[in-house]
């Protein structure tokens, strides 16, 4: 499997497709920690906040995406892009059959192509922190405290599981299609359906379950039903925990009663507690990204193949 | 001698079609077993059971002595499978294509680059050997495939449709090149093909399949006589001068079974070596023998024969 790994992650590395992506991250890393960076330098009235660092990601400053929220975005495309023509590739250059003619368990393909993309994601989501980090030292002139750093890191996993699901998934449909172009077509269709049109069928959906919605009971039990059917989405699963992760003073998902956020006080969570918010989240990016694997690693086993 | 491939009852199904019909197949070692079939009869499908590549729907199989379904490893450690259309990874080089696989045959490193370069050589790819794949011809590039599979020093090789879509010199290079493989290293050979004239030459055995069914497997010699029902003298006879009355001379002589007109000369099919005979008559006719020459029946006529039986 090894040897498969340091192929694909060779390959990875000296394709133009990572060039393309790790441009693009880093341009946009770059200019989010700048702008941010810049807002919370000019404004010298207050004290800067205790977690300014998280502030750098989560802060969308002048622009209209936070750091964090382009990496939810942007991340699928990421693993799409690495993932769609893993299998499909190999069967339209016809070194399928040649590559698993060779003396190898057959699932030492799939898992090393799969740990490969998981490791190129790594390096890129750990590139654009630590370019956080570094350019957020030298516009604010301190350094993050410990438990900035290991929100960002746990931060870094999660984002590198919510990526790892969409590159099983277009591994998935690169096995299924066979075709390069098939693939990728149909994984940017899931995307495109998870991350945009769910909340368009989730709020149809609760305003049919909830159609009066006059009375603030009526409004959350109708924002709850929305959260419910969002949470099918791995994208929403990632930004909710990221919400709660990057932002310790969080420690509700949507909307609270006023009955509900009496007696709250407005400290900052402690990061056990943030954690605690999200373990469901957590888990289920994970438990996806090993279903959708697992489903590409049993029809792989059990294919023919030809080509 | 022992046998490197043995299947019984080999049968493979898809849905309806039969791909395979209890297939009964030897490959001895040291030889070269011509694996003959038109398009679509079941080689292919073959070949990936006996590497483990499908399961088959039922029947035996045994290479190198080992079940390709369940140990596959071994079977693959042994055994070298060039593909039909072979593909490489077109961005590196050859050279680094080779190294992949003998990475992953578990070759360590310093012995794996020099394997490559030996093998590399032996396929006349030396001068190539850093350059893309993506810049290689048909040929090269199934040379290249043959360069891989030796990588592993395996004791048989099955090639499949080795020479397909390649231009006649060139295939006569791959050819040589695989009897040169068998000769000098004692490589067991299993190629598939359905273009006989190609690999009548290098094949001590054929086995000939057709609609999943083997129809036939022996000695090329053998199955030459079993064509020609016990007539194995045949001879095409040509001269020059005035043939008038030689036919019938060339009847009375005992042994000649039938004559044939051909647009120069004539066929003669005869129960035993007259040779003699027909040069004498030739020569007590004052004639020139231009040529006389033993027609064996040819691997093509085998092969219609039986392609057109089944």
């Amino acid at each position: 499997m090894s040897v498969v790994f340091w192929k694909e992650l060779a390959d990875h590395f000296s394709s133009r497709r990572f060039m393309i992506l790790l441009i693009i991250i880093i341009l946009s890393g770059l200019w989010a920690t700048y702008a941010t960076g810049q807002a919370i330098r000019q404004n010298t009235d207050t004290v800067p906040s205790q977690f300014a660092f998280l502030l750098l990601l989560t802060s969308s400053g002048d622009s209209i995406f936070s750091l964090a929220t382009f990496l939810g975005f942007f991340g699928p495309l990421v693993g799409i892009t690495l993932g769609f023509d893993s299998i499909s590739g190999e069967y339209a250059r016809g070194t399928l059959s040649r590559v698993l003619s060779q003396p190898i368990y057959r699932d030492s393909l799939i898992n090393g192509k799969f740990l490969a993309g998981l490791a190129t994601v790594a390096v890129l989501w750990g590139s654009i922190l630590l370019l956080v980090i570094g350019l957020g030292i030298t516009l604010l002139g301190f350094p993050p405290n410990t438990e900035e750093l290991w929100r960002m890191l746990i931060f870094t996993t999660v984002g590198i599981f919510y990526v790892g699901f969409w590159l099983a998934l277009a591994m998935l449909f690169s096995l299924l299609f066979q075709k390069t172009v098939t693939a990728a077509l149909a994984s940017i269709a899931v995307w495109l359906f998870l991350s945009l049109f769910v909340s368009v069928f989730s709020s149809a959906i609760s305003g049919v379950i909830v159609p009066d919605a006059t009375t603030p009971e009526a409004l959350a039990r109708r924002a709850d039903i929305e959260n419910v059917i969002d949470r099918i989405s791995p994208s929403t699963l990632f930004s909710e925990s990221v919400g709660i992760l990057l932002n310790p003073a969080a420690r509700v998902f949507g909307l609270a009663l006023q009955s509900q956020a009496e007696g709250i006080l407005p400290t900052p969570l402690a990061l056990d507690q943030s954690l605690d918010l999200i373990w469901p989240h957590i888990t289920t990016i994970f438990a996806l990204v090993a279903v959708c694997f697992g489903i590409s690693y049993i029809i792989f086993m059990r294919a023919e193949i030809r080509a | 001698m022992s046998a490197v491939v043995e299947t019984k009852n080999l049968t493979k199904r898809y849905r309806e079609k039969l791909a395979v019909n209890a297939l009964n197949l030897t490959v001895q070692e040291g030889e070269v077993f011509g694996f003959l079939g038109p398009n679509g009869a079941g080689k292919t499908t073959t070949i990936l059971m006996l590497l483990g590549l499908t399961e088959p729907t039922s029947g035996q199989v045994s290479v190198c002595g080992f079940n390709p379904t369940h140990q596959s490893l071994e079977v693959k450690r042994r055994v070298g499978y060039l593909p039909e259309n072979p593909g490489f990874y077109d961005d590196i080089s050859a050279r680094e294509n080779l190294l992949y696989m003998a990475r992953l045959n578990r070759i360590p490193e310093d012995e794996a680059r020099r394997r490559t370069a030996q093998v590399l050589d032996q396929v006349g790819l030396a001068d190539d050997s850093r350059r893309w794949v993506k810049e290689f011809s048909r040929g090269m590039k199934q040379r290249l495939g043959i360069a891989e599979v030796l990588v592993k020093k395996p004791t048989a090789i099955i090639l499949d449709e080795p020479t397909l879509g390649i231009d006649p010199d060139g295939a006569i290079r791959i050819l040589e090149l695989i009897k040169n493989l068998n000769r000098e290293h004692g490589l067991t050979v299993m190629l598939s093909s359905h273009q006989l004239q190609q690999v009548q030459d290098i094949c001590n055995r054929v086995g000939i399949i057709v609609r999943g069914k083997l129809i036939v497997q022996g000695q090329m010699d053998e199955l030459g006589k079993a064509i020609l029902k016990g007539r194995e003298w045949n001879f095409l006879l040509e001269v020059g001068g005035d043939t008038n009355g030689l036919e019938r001379d060339l009847q009375s002589i005992h042994g000649v079974d039938e004559i044939e007109k051909r647009t120069s000369g004539w066929f003669l099919r005869c129960t035993q070596d007259v040779r003699r005979e027909i040069v004498d008559a030739v020569t007590r006719k004052g004639l020139q023998l231009l040529q006389l020459r033993s027609e064996d029946p040819t691997l093509e006529e085998i092969y219609l024969k039986y392609f057109r039986e089944a």
